[in-house]
């Protein structure tokens, strides 16, 4: 949607009723309606109330308090928490740097450098700003560590600035983005060894202290202790993120900045390229889905009250009214149990999307009762027990990619051999009650389609429906065959992100 | 009317006095819904406290709670408000001779002393300063949802009979939802929107020591640092607020003053609820740890 900031703040100031008097004049709406345009150019769907809510909220809070505004603007603006971090981000890029009178604390804190590392009572400091020159690498190695054990929040906040400074290597006007630069810090402090050597130099200050005799519990203790160093390491990465964008934002400006910081919301992470931890945070999100698609599917309540009118309790219960049938009485509807049937294709070219799909079934099968699952390259397998047995998705995907027997000839894909052996062992176990979801690309290596076998379990069966993880201009080309398919199908869905798997449960909802 | 809360902080510090410890978020959002006259809607997974946030509210501002619970298949009959046509029955019935006439009898039958009100409409005409809960609001289908939406931003109800019935006062509404499926748009941008999470390791000891008033300050960290260890590995349904309260409760009963390794082993079951999640925190928990003590004491040696 376009959106115009000079002509809202405009229509704000000129409607007296809706603007609030402290906002409304000039700069400050300005910077807030560039705010909220860049959380909409990041994908968060902010509609007109809920800014105009928002703009109200600011002045209800005080500015100077930087986080009750940012939890009185995340509340009217973010609706999901799936976008919180996302807003987190522009947030920390809009109201970092107009940071006048929101962060005031921000240019005493330069002042106070030698201060602050004094009582940190480290040899060799000079007090010389942000950058410690005079400082060697290992004592500012040195200076980390003793800051993580006590956890000197200012003293960290400090050393990552110094980190910044002296590793990063920033050069104004490079177009790199902060990663990099987060990498190239880190990589220097030697970050991934720093929860070992916590470790150790606790074990020393309990050898040279008093020493607790080492008791069972010990080892627990252990656990804690290194649990606690990794969140006090993460909040010192948060620390030297931050820094490195606060430099990067006086650099390049705001605008530019929030720009190269924007990243797909979770929903649009494509399956197909999905890192570690957004797979992790899919997963989340997949299991309400399958709730709603098991709800929907069964259709329980669609038939509620809409039994047939049973006569016998209906005059059984007039009689309390005197002969009036007052209120009629229904016959329980019968429950329908769907059962469904899922095919996932795992070959290597939609391996990434295969773990997906595997994630997927085995939400699925935590949500009904009667879901079958298969597998297939060449041969296929039924896989429905791999879900039952293991308490995990990991265990089950691992026994899945193990066990399950899915080549026949040289474990290339062959969707019509895989579907005629379907059809030759299963076909009598579907019913008018089965739906039906088939997972893959279609591409065939021009092996035979044997379509008509989905046409033969499309009659048979309630639904059928295809779900390709290939953006839908790929369908068609090369070797996939998705249309000799989908002509069979009660729809073929492109699925390669949360967004669109949601718009198919969606869809099978209104259906 | 006048605002309850003054400030964040105010809000912090009177929820904390009926137990209840509020972080800037959920006391931003607190004020904010009071100044904008906005209802709250409470995400997060079950017991993190999002029922406990209406009472805890209700109890600070001295009003009454009303509480709507939601389920599958709840309609208008059982939130807003029904006739009560047992007793209109019995008032057509009295009147057999027919001497009244039926347009009396009519204005008669649908005058308020025969509608039942269920809470929403209760909260509506209620005098006294109210906070009214509408809880787990994702369990009713998307088309119910809707009726929601006239006394979410105007606080009335359209009877057709009566006409619109406008609430007395703003009264703070707060909605909780356990994140089963999403929610509409409409109702989302009728709401400030509060997301609760597990608490940081501080918060939750704070909480734990504020709960269980008796429990020792070591057994407390000790407690919170088990339950986040417990929180960070993957299982089926990680241990929530309440449930760490009981296990504080559980512990201080039988007399634990420290938590080890055997404690843990007996007591795991207060704390999750699945028997694949205890067998797997006891492998992680109590044999996985004594190879990190090996690790360290072998790192001391050499």
């Amino acid at each position: 949607m376009a959106f115009n900031a000079a002509k809202l703040s405009d229509a704000m100031t000129r409607n007296k009723l809706e603007v609030p008097s402290g906002v409304g004049d000039g700069v400050l709406l300005d910077v807030f309606q560039g705010f909220v345009h860049e959380l909409r150019a990041a994908g968060l769907p902010v509609s007109m109330t809920e800014n105009l809510d928002a703009m109200r909220a600011v002045e209800i809070v005080p500015l100077s308090d930087r986080e009750s505004l940012r939890e009185v603007l995340a509340a009217t603006l973010v609706k999901h928490f799936r976008h919180r971090s996302a807003f987190d981000t522009v947030f920390d890029v809009y109201f970092a740097l107009h940071s006048g009178g929101v962060n005031p604390e921000e240019d005493a804190e330069r002042g106070e450098v030698g201060d602050a590392e004094e009582t940190g009572g480290v040899p060799g400091q000079q007090g010389s700003g942000g950058s410690g020159e005079g400082v060697s690498n290992e004592e500012i190695a040195e200076m980390l560590l003793a800051a993580l054990m006590s956890m000197d929040r200012d003293q960290l906040r400090e050393l990552a600035a110094m980190a910044v400074s002296r590793f990063a290597g920033m050069e104004p006007g490079r177009p790199v983005g902060g990663t990099y630069y987060l990498y190239r810090t880190l990589r220097q402090l030697d970050y991934e060894a720093l929860t070992g050597r916590m470790m150790e130099r606790a074990a020393e200050q309990v050898l040279d202290g008093d020493t607790d005799s080492p008791d069972a519990s010990e080892s627990l203790e252990a656990r804690f202790q290194r649990e606690e160093y990794e969140a006090r390491l993460r909040e010192f990465r948060d620390l030297v993120e931050a820094e490195i964008r606060k430099r990067l934002v006086a650099d390049r400006g705001v605008e530019a900045m929030a720009r190269t910081l924007r990243k797909p919301l979770p929903e649009d992470v494509d399956f197909m390229h999905a890192s570690r931890e957004e797979m992790a945070q899919l997963q989340k999100a997949i299991e309400p889905l399958t709730r709603a698609l098991a709800a929907r599917l069964a259709q329980r309540r669609k038939h509620r009250n809409r039994g047939n009118l049973d006569f016998r309790a209906t005059v059984r219960h007039s009689l309390s009214y005197g002969g009036v049938p007052v209120e009629p009485r229904f016959k329980h509807p019968r429950v329908s149990k769907p059962e469904i049937m899922v095919v996932a294709d795992i070959s290597g070219s939609v391996a990434s999307f295969a773990r997906f799909t595997l994630q997927f079934v085995y939400a699925m099968a935590g949500q009904f009762s009667k879901v079958r699952s298969w597998v297939f390259i060449d041969g296929i397998d039924e896989v429905t027990n791999y879900f039952a047995e293991s308490d995990e998705i990991s265990e089950a995907i691992h026994r899945v990619n193990t066990e399950a027997d899915v080549v026949w000839v040289d474990g290339h894909s062959d969707y019509g051999h895989a579907f005629e052996v379907f059809h030759d062992r299963h076909l009598s176990e579907v019913t008018s009650k089965t739906s039906i979801i088939l997972l893959g690309d279609a591409r065939n290596n021009y092996h035979a389609s044997q379509a008509w076998v989905l046409k033969e379990l499309r009659q048979k069966a309630r639904r059928l429906f295809w779900l390709n993880p290939e953006p839908r201009g790929y369908w068609d080309t090369g070797d996939s065959i998705v249309s000799d398919y989908g002509v069979h199908c009660d729809g073929t869905y492109e699925c390669r992100n949360l967004r669109q798997l949601e718009r198919f449960v969606a869809a099978v909802i209104e259906a | 009317m006048a605002e309850r809360f003054s400030s964040v902080q105010e809000v912090v510090d009177r929820l904390r006095d009926v137990d209840y410890l509020a972080d800037t978020g959920i006391a931003g959002v607190v004020y904010l819904a009071d100044r904008l006259e906005k209802p709250i809607l409470v995400e997060g997974p079950a017991g993190v406290g999002k029922t406990e946030l209406a009472k805890a509210v209700a109890a600070v501002t001295g009003s009454r709670l009303i509480r709507l619970q939601c389920y599958e298949g709840l309609d208008e009959s059982k939130a807003l408000y029904e006739w009560n046509y047992k007793k209109q029955l019995l008032r057509i019935q009295a009147d057999r001779e027919h001497e009244t006439d039926w347009a009396v009898v009519e204005s008669d039958i649908f005058s308020e002393s025969f509608l039942l009100t269920r809470p929403l409409l209760e909260a509506i005409r209620c005098e006294e300063p109210i906070v009214l809960l509408i809880d787990e609001v994702d369990r009713v289908e998307v088309e119910t949802e809707a009726l929601l939406l006239e006394v979410l931003s105007d606080f009335q109800v359209s009877i057709p009979e009566l006409g619109t019935i406008v609430g007395k006062q703003r009264p703070i509404v707060i909605l909780t939802s356990n994140n089963t499926r999403e929610l509409s748009e409409a109702l989302k941008r009728r709401c400030l929107y509060l997301h609760i999470d597990y608490p940081e390791l501080e918060r939750e000891k704070e909480i734990v020591r504020v709960r269980v008033p008796e429990i020792d300050e070591a057994l407390a960290e000790q407690i919170a640092q088990v339950v986040r260890s417990l929180r960070s590995l993957d299982i089926k349904k990680a241990p929530s607020i309440s449930e760490t309260i009981d296990w504080a409760r559980t512990l201080l009963l039988l007399g634990h003053g420290a938590v080890d390794q055997e404690v843990i082993a007996d007591t795991l079951h207060v704390l999750l609820k699945y028997q694949g999640d205890i067998a797997k925190a006891k492998k992680e928990l109590v044999t996985e740890g004594k190879s990190i003590l090996r690790g360290t004491e072998s790192g001391k040696t050499s």
